[in-house]
């Protein structure tokens, strides 16, 4: 009979000695920088160009999202029909995303078929057209969205949070709204596009089973193109705070739960800090052990889920509290939030919760850097904050050492009920 | 390719094996062969709440998640209206806390009060949170009860109403675990860094001596054939119109199944599909188009949805939907449109199986349906489709009287 109370040896995760595979860097003629892992067992890869053509650099609202979003959808001698048809006939995924400070548009395809499908993510970046026509069914369709999205709470509580936080100017706090949408133009997207795209900073990620010419095919296609690598530091963009900390909106009579979002300012990943409130909040409220889980969820049974996180900005971030509750529980929700503030403030975490918490963490990114993506998911990261591997190998030495005297002093110093805007939307 | 090696233990559990050793991690994935159309009518929401309880402690291990969370690992699960996973991920070193962990909650259950009482709880807010705070949440709740007039797809799994949830009783879990939860109704897959003689050992040592119990036998209500369109008409508070159809298809393990997923794909399956191109691009009747189906086990249902653009009316929307699908019965399709949706089928699949998660839980779901070698076949019987048979399967399909439309309508 074997002794089903007893649990098996572990190895402890925090022994692990995680390596972060290098990432080989080259150049194209036009000095745009290009980051290749080459690895995987499956014959797929994923090539993303990422801009430097996100919302901050916007003088309207939604341009920059909008330019990024239509850049399939012609140019001058392709219609957005041939565009999608093309990649969709090589099985392959060509999509687009737009960011604070970046813009992005990826590419993932069976290796065998990149030859055929990058020079048609050139025409995109070098000559999209942006029709009237095309523009027009983006718009209404945007605002179309737009009207399904502001019925619900967790959407309207994750615009106004953020603009607390940072100000309803910043780029991490502003939104758009139907007449940011209406006042979208053909001129304002086509400059936008020609300064921040045909002529813009790119850096290049491509991850996968890659071909032994890789770089000869970029160059062929991108190295000659008025691109360059991004010089300048991006213009500091002061946040300007709300002055009241907290809110409460009634967004549907009929609304059955609260949206709940705590947030407050937290520096970006230079900070000396950052690394080790990553652990701090991961024992807070960033795994489904974790004390807010634990409480709010597990013991009280207020939510179906609630969650602590740094949000992953360049300048300035934000450390957020997120929660969806019963609407006669939300002010029992956020009280026992600042319960958990205050147990971190002034009582140890102790050694078999932190080396627990070690361990998850040591597994996670194990598991996480499993597969090419997931390798460059990380470097793209470092390479985008402007740090080096330096930063993956510290964390991890945090990760092991970091003491609960430490915890307990980041917690004194962030984890302070006032220091938080509060907002719950029903 | 993928490999892998089958066995089966004498109280009869299914064990699937699938080596790479090219990853430092390990999966344990088990799934149940129980699903909401398993439940008392009664009683809806049942197999969803028991997953919950699942994490709630087992008769020796008083927490599921902390052991395995020291051991580096992660785990979730989900529940369909046809089966319930389990799925653990840790460092392959690590593995045997996997097994203990998922055997012991296999032996038997803890079943606590508290947990019980909280998980009620928390499902009621899950439940809220996706069916009713949500514009449409209730969208698929109608549309199941108007499709299905017998088979117990007819619900959700969350479940009818908050009700059944409320009131489940420890007496109808306890029922609910010896009934379904037993080795000879589930499958264990085993993967990653990990040889077949290791894993064996530790499946014998962990799961072989938990009593088989008995094999549940499924005989669920069958749907009838339907005889005549069926229509139902909501108003809601919601910004837009919104139109839903749904149509009766096959069942997984039918060979059609392939030619229904591919039709999916040439009516929405991306910015060149039939439906955006047509109805969104070019006639901007609806801001949004989408033709799919849940690969359910038993017969399901293809849908089309998408919300109309303001100013639309609900019977030229539905006539340009219409129109779309006759062109593509009259004429059907071209061997390039076919080969293009085969194409993208292809590199889905290489994507999805770049995860040795998402491997295991595909072979323990092709095990549940008969075959887990299924895995390496599904690629030739998306290949086999032809352009005749497509054209074929769209006019048995898409046939009035086997269609049920939903006109969900925006209050003023």
């Amino acid at each position: 009979m074997i002794n089903r109370t007893q649990a098996p040896e572990i190895k402890d995760a925090v022994s692990f000695n995680l390596q972060l595979k290098p990432c080989e860097t080259f150049t194209l003629d036009n000095g745009v920088p290009v980051y290749a892992v080459n690895a995987g067992a499956e014959e797929v890869l994923q090539i993303e160009l990422v801009f430097y053509a996100g919302n901050h650099f916007e003088k309207q609202k939604a341009v920059a999202s909008a330019t990024n979003a239509l850049l399939k959808n012609g140019t001058s001698t392709k219609s957005a029909f041939e565009l999608n048809e093309h990649f969709e006939y090589y099985g392959a995924y060509c999509n687009r995303a737009c960011y604070n400070e970046t813009a992005v548009v990826s590419l993932s395809t069976l290796s065998k078929h990149l030859s055929a499908l990058i020079p048609v993510v050139k025409e995109m970046i070098t000559d999209s057209v942006f029709a009237e026509e095309e523009l027009d069914t983006f718009k209404q369709n945007s605002k179309q969205r737009l009207a399904v999205n502001v019925k619900k709470s967790d959407f309207i509580a994750g615009r106004l949070i953020d603009s607390y936080v940072f100000g309803d100017d910043h780029p991490y706090g502003k939104y758009s709204n139907e007449e940011d949408i209406d006042a979208l133009n053909r001129v304002a997207l086509q400059d936008f596009f020609n300064t921040y795209y045909v002529k813009g900073n790119l850096v290049i990620f491509v991850s996968g089973k890659l071909p032994n010419d890789l770089a000869q095919q970029l160059n062929a296609v991108f190295g000659k193109l008025p691109l360059q690598a991004m010089k300048d530091k991006i213009a500091y963009f002061p946040v300007s705070p709300a002055t009241t900390k907290k809110y409460f909106i009634q967004n549907d009579a009929d609304g059955v739960q609260g949206a709940i979002r705590l947030a407050r300012q937290f520096p970006n990943r230079h900070h000396p800090d950052f690394m080790k409130v990553m652990v701090l909040n991961t024992v807070f409220g960033g795994y489904f052990g974790s004390r807010l889980m634990s409480n709010i969820r597990e013991d009280k049974g207020y939510t179906y889920g609630i969650h602590s996180f740094v949000q992953n900005h360049l300048q300035e971030s934000a450390w957020m509290i997120s929660t969806e509750a019963g609407k006669d529980v939300c002010t029992a929700t956020t009280e026992e939030v600042y319960r958990e503030m205050k147990l971190l403030r002034e009582t140890l975490i102790d050694e078999e919760e932190l080396l627990l918490v070690r361990n998850y963490l040591m597994g996670t990114i194990l598991g996480d850097l499993d597969g090419p993506f997931q390798i460059m998911g990380r470097w793209k990261n470092i390479v985008l904050n402007g740090l080096t591997a330096d930063y993956f190998y510290d964390s991890i030495e945090t990760i092991k050492n970091i003491s609960a005297e430490e915890l307990r002093e980041l917690a004194k110093k962030y984890l302070e009920p006032d220091q938080f805007y509060e907002l719950i939307v029903i | 390719m993928i490999q892998f090696e089958k066995f089966s233990l004498n109280n009869g559990l299914r064990v699937i094996v699938h080596t790479d050793k090219s990853t430092p991690m390990a999966v344990v994935n088990v799934i149940y062969d129980v699903g909401s159309r398993d439940e008392d009518p009664a009683k809806t929401g049942f197999a969803h709440l028991f997953e919950h309880l699942m994490f709630g402690g087992s008769i020796n291990i008083p927490e599921y998640d902390e052991p395995l969370q020291k051991a580096g690992g992660e785990n979730n699960a989900f529940t369909s209206n046809d089966v319930t996973n389990y799925y653990c991920q840790l460092p392959a070193e690590n593995i045997e806390t996997a097994f203990w962990l998922e055997s012991d909650r296999m032996l038997s259950l803890a079943f606590s009060k508290k947990s019980l009482e909280v998980q009620r709880k928390v499902v009621c807010e899950e439940f809220k949170e996706h069916y009713i705070n949500k514009p449409y949440g209730d969208v698929w709740h109608k549309m199941r009860e108007l499709a299905f007039t017998t088979h117990p797809y007819r619900w959700m799994t969350i479940g009818k109403e908050l009700k059944h949830v409320e009131d489940a009783t420890l007496e109808d879990v306890k029922a609910f675990f010896f009934k379904h939860y037993r080795p000879c109704n589930a499958v264990l897959v085993v993967a990653g860094n990990i040889s077949t003689e290791r894993a064996k050992e530790l499946a014998e040592k962990w799961f072989g001596p938990i009593p088989a119990g008995d094999a549940y036998l499924r005989n669920l209500p069958q749907e009838p054939a339907q005889t005549a369109a069926r229509k139902a008409t909501v108003k809601a508070n919601v910004p837009l119109d919104a139109l839903y159809k749904c149509w009766h298809i096959y069942s997984r393990t039918d060979k059609k199944y392939y030619v229904v997923d591919l039709i999916t794909e040439i009516l929405s399956g991306g910015g060149s599909s039939r439906l955006y191109q047509s109805l969104v691009k070019e006639q901007k009747l609806f801001s949004n188009i989408e033709c799919y189906h849940l690969g359910s086990t038993d017969a399901g249902l293809l849908t089309i949805e998408g919300k109309l653009v303001k100013g639309v009316t609900m019977e030229a929307a539905e006539a340009a939907i219409e129109a779309e699908i006759k062109k593509l019965q009259a004429t059907g399709i071209s061997e390039r449109e076919l080969e293009k949706v085969k194409n993208k089928t292809e590199s889905m699949m290489a994507f999805e199986d770049m995860s040795v998660m998402n491997r295991a839980a595909s072979l323990a779901m092709y095990e549940l349906l008969g075959d887990a070698d299924l895995i390496n076949k599904e690629l030739d019987r998306y290949r086999a489709v032809t352009a005749t048979e497509l054209m074929e399967e769209c006019n048995i399909i898409f046939n009035e009287n086997n269609s049920n439309t939903l006109y969900y309508y925006a209050n003023n």
